[in-house]
C-alpha cells in the first residue's frame, strides 16, 4: 500500500500544505480515460493545463501529497513566462517573483565578464525572473483546481503499466490500496527519475559529467541586487565554480562545486556547508552575516535523452524525456516548452483532428530542442565542470587571459536557454513565402511579441487555437479566405483571425488591431497588405505569405494537422 | 609611376607569411627561455594561453585544427 508522507516539508519559508489524498473508494469504478499524466511537477501541470485548453479532460497522477520539496528550479526565462501566460499563472509569477537581466563573472577578484540579456520594448516580460518552484508548483496547482476537465489526484501512485493495441492499463496504488484504470495515452511527466522510463527499459542517450554541486538555499539579507553572480577558482575553493542568485523571501541560493573525490554525503554534513558558505561569504565581503539553512542538495551536469518520446501509449515529457545540465536554467524552462508542444499535439490527436502522425512530430520537434540544448550547454558544462585535463588547461588558460584579454571573455557566457525553432517541422508549410521573407520569425520560430498599448502585446491574444495574423487596410477579409476558415472551423479545428492594420474593425476578423505607425509590419518584415502569418497553437510560426490565398491556407492547415 | 608604387618602394619591407630564419631563431630562443620561466607547473598552461592568442591573431578556425593536426604528429 502506497504511503506517501503525512507531514509538511520543513521549509524556513515556504508553508507547505499536505493535501488529502484521492481515495478509489470515495469515487465511483473508474471509467476508460483519454488522458493518464503521471507527475504533477512543470512539465505535467502545463500538459494538464494545455490539454483542458483543448478541451481535452485528463487524470493527474500525484505519488505525493504536496509540493515539491525545496525550491529546485528558480529561474524562469521569458518563453517560459510566455508559455505560462497561456495556461494563467504569469500574473501570479510576475507578482511575486523577481526580474532580472544581468550576469556578472568573476576571476581573481576582477569582474571579467557581464552578461547583458537584452529586454526589448515590445516584451512584456523580462528576460529572467527567480521565483522558487514551490510557488510555481502552487500558482499551476491553483490554475488546475479552477478547471473542470483536470482530475487531479493526490497520493495516488502509478506502480504498473502493461499496454496492448490502443490502450495502457494502469494499476495504482494508494494509501487504501490499488485501483486499475484504463487509457487511452499516458503521459509520463514523472521526472528525471522516472519510474516508467525504467520500467519501460529505455534508455538515454548522451553524457554524464563528473563534477558534482551542491545547491544550497540559505536566508540572508545581502545588500546585492538580483543579477547572477559567477566566481571561478576562488582562492577558497581552487580550481572550481561558484554560482549566486537571489530568490524571493530574502532567500539566496549558493551553488559550489565540490573538490574532485568528495562523496555528496561529505559535502552534505553541516559543518562542511556551513564552512564553506561563510567562507564564500567572506570572499564577496559579506563575512559575518547572519544566515539559516533552508535546503540543501547535490546535483551534476548530465546531457542525457531518449532518441524518441513515443513509446506505443506512452507519451514522454520533462526531466522524464531528458536530463539537462542546470547551467543556462533548461530543466523547467526546457520542460514548460515539451509540456506546450504535448498539449496541443495530444489534444488535437485526441479531437480526431489530426492523425497519430502529429505525435510522431511531437518526438521529433522535441528529441530536436533536447539534442540542441545538449550541444550549447555541453559546451558550458565543460567550462564549467572540465571533464579532463586537457579542457581544464584551455578552461584556465581562458581564465588567465581573461584578465587582460578581451577576446576570450564572452566564453564565459553560457548560453541560456532560449525556445527551439522547429525549422524542419513537417508542420511547416512547404508552398509558402517563407524564404522570401526579409524579417519577421521564420517557420518554426516563436512569434516576436508586439506592444500594442501600455499594458496590451501581442502574445495576450494568441494561442489555445491556431491564429491567422492578416495584415490589411482593407474593411473586410476576403470572402475566399473566410471560406477556408470557416470550414476550418466546421471541422472543429480552433482557428482565430486577427487582421492588422487596418483603422477600424475588420470584417471577418476576430481581432482587429490597428498598426498607424506600420511598427507590427516593420517587425514582421510584411511590406504591403495581403502577408499573412499561420501560428500552430504553441504560437510557433508555421507558415507566413507575402500574399495569402485561399488555396494556400488550407494547403498550410492541411499540412500543420497531419492525418 | 603612380604615387602608390612609390609609397611601396620606400617604405618597409612588407612581413611574408612566414618566418624568415633569424626570426624563426629569435622565436625559438624566447619560447624556450618563456617555458623555462613559467616553470614546470605552469608550462602547459602558458602555451595554451599563447596557443589561443595565436589562434585568435590567425584568425582561421581550419588554419588552427591544421596546425593541431600536424603538431599532434609524431609525439
Amino acid at each position: 500500500m502506497h504511503q506517501p508522507t503525512t507531514e509538511a516539508r520543513p521549509s524556513i519559508y515556504y508553508p507547505y500544505q499536505v493535501f488529502a489524498p484521492w481515495l478509489p473508494s470515495a469515487h465511483p469504478p473508474p471509467a476508460r480515460q483519454r488522458v493518464v499524466i503521471a507527475g504533477s511537477g512543470p512539465a505535467g501541470m502545463v500538459t494538464a493545463l494545455e490539454l483542458a485548453r483543448h478541451g481535452v479532460p485528463s487524470v493527474v497522477l500525484e505519488s505525493e501529497l504536496q509540493v515539491s520539496q525545496g525550491s529546485r528550479a528558480i529561474v524562469f526565462t521569458r518563453r517560459s513566462m510566455e508559455i505560462l501566460q497561456q495556461v494563467g499563472v504569469a500574473q501570479r509569477m510576475s507578482e511575486q517573483g523577481l526580474p532580472w537581466r544581468f550576469g556578472n563573472s568573476y576571476y581573481r577578484g576582477q569582474r571579467v565578464f557581464r552578461m547583458e540579456a537584452p529586454h526589448d520594448s515590445d516584451d512584456r516580460y523580462f528576460p529572467m525572473l527567480n521565483i522558487q518552484q514551490q510557488y510555481m508548483e502552487e500558482y499551476l496547482l491553483d490554475a488546475c483546481a479552477a478547471q473542470p476537465l483536470i482530475d487531479f489526484r493526490w497520493g495516488n501512485k502509478l506502480v504498473q503499466i502493461r499496454q496492448e493495441e490502443g490502450v495502457a492499463h494502469l494499476q495504482i496504488d494508494t494509501p487504501e490500496g490499488p485501483y486499475a484504470m484504463d487509457t487511452d495515452w499516458l503521459v509520463a511527466a514523472d521526472g528525471g527519475r522516472s519510474e516508467i522510463r525504467t520500467a519501460l527499459g529505455l534508455k538515454m542517450e548522451g553524457a554524464s559529467y563528473e563534477g558534482f554541486f551542491v545547491i544550497a538555499d540559505i536566508r540572508i539579507d545581502l545588500p546585492l541586487p538580483t543579477e547572477r553572480l559567477a566566481f571561478f577558482d576562488p582562492d577558497w575553493n581552487p580550481g572550481n565554480t561558484i554560482l549566486m542568485h537571489r530568490e524571493p523571501h530574502g532567500i539566496w541560493r549558493v551553488d559550489y562545486q565540490l573538490p574532485p573525490g568528495e562523496t555528496p554525503e561529505q559535502a552534505l554534513r553541516p559543518a562542511s556547508l556551513k564552512a564553506r558558505i561563510d567562507a564564500q561569504l567572506a570572499m564577496i565581503g559579506h563575512a559575518g552575516i547572519p544566515w539559516e539553512m533552508d535546503w540543501s542538495s547535490v546535483y551534476s551536469a548530465r546531457t542525457l535523452t531518449l532518441p524518441d518520446y513515443v513509446h506505443g501509449r506512452v507519451l514522454f515529457t520533462g526531466d522524464a524525456a531528458h536530463l539537462l545540465p542546470i547551467f543556462g536554467v533548461r530543466g523547467a524552462n526546457t520542460a514548460f516548452q515539451d509540456a506546450q508542444a504535448l498539449g496541443w499535439q495530444l489534444g488535437c490527436v485526441v479531437k480526431g483532428l489530426a492523425g497519430e502522425k502529429l505525435l510522431a512530430n511531437y518526438s521529433a520537434e522535441r528529441v530536436g530542442a533536447a539534442r540542441e540544448i545538449i550541444d550549447e550547454a555541453g559546451k558550458s558544462t565543460r567550462f564549467m565542470t572540465p571533464p579532463s585535463r586537457g579542457f581544464r588547461l584551455l578552461r584556465d588558460a581562458v581564465l588567465s587571459l581573461s584578465l587582460s584579454q578581451s577576446f576570450v571573455r564572452p566564453l564565459y557566457h553560457w548560453r541560456t536557454s532560449r525556445p527551439h525553432e522547429y525549422s524542419g517541422s513537417v508542420l511547416n508549410s512547404t508552398g509558402d513565402d517563407n524564404a522570401l521573407f526579409n524579417a519577421g520569425p521564420a517557420h518554426g520560430a516563436p512569434p516576436r511579441n508586439i506592444r500594442l498599448s501600455a499594458d496590451d502585446f501581442l502574445l495576450d491574444h494568441l494561442g489555445g487555437g491556431f491564429d491567422l495574423l492578416y495584415f490589411t487596410e482593407a474593411p473586410a477579409l476576403p470572402e475566399a479566405l473566410q471560406q477556408v476558415v470557416a470550414g476550418a472551423r466546421a471541422r472543429g479545428v480552433p482557428l482565430k483571425v486577427i487582421a492588422v492594420g487596418a483603422p477600424g474593425p475588420v470584417a471577418g476578423a476576430d481581432l482587429s488591431l490597428p498598426d498607424a505607425r506600420g511598427h507590427f509590419r516593420q517587425r514582421y518584415g510584411v511590406p504591403a497588405s495581403g502577408a499573412a502569418y499561420l501560428l500552430r497553437p504553441d504560437q510557433h510560426v508555421c507558415a507566413r505569405w507575402l500574399t495569402l490565398d485561399a488555396h494556400r491556407l488550407q494547403a498550410a492547415l492541411d499540412t500543420a494537422l497531419p492525418q | 609611376m603612380n604615387p602608390t608604387q612609390t609609397t611601396a618602394m620606400t617604405s618597409e619591407p612588407t612581413p611574408s607569411d612566414t618566418l624568415s630564419l633569424p626570426g624563426l631563431e629569435d622565436v625559438y630562443d624566447a619560447l624556450a627561455s618563456a617555458i623555462d620561466q613559467a616553470g614546470p607547473d605552469k608550462a602547459e598552461l602558458f602555451l595554451v594561453k599563447l596557443a589561443l592568442l595565436n589562434a585568435q591573431q590567425l584568425g582561421s578556425a581550419s588554419l588552427v585544427r591544421e596546425h593541431i593536426a600536424v603538431a599532434l604528429k609524431d609525439l
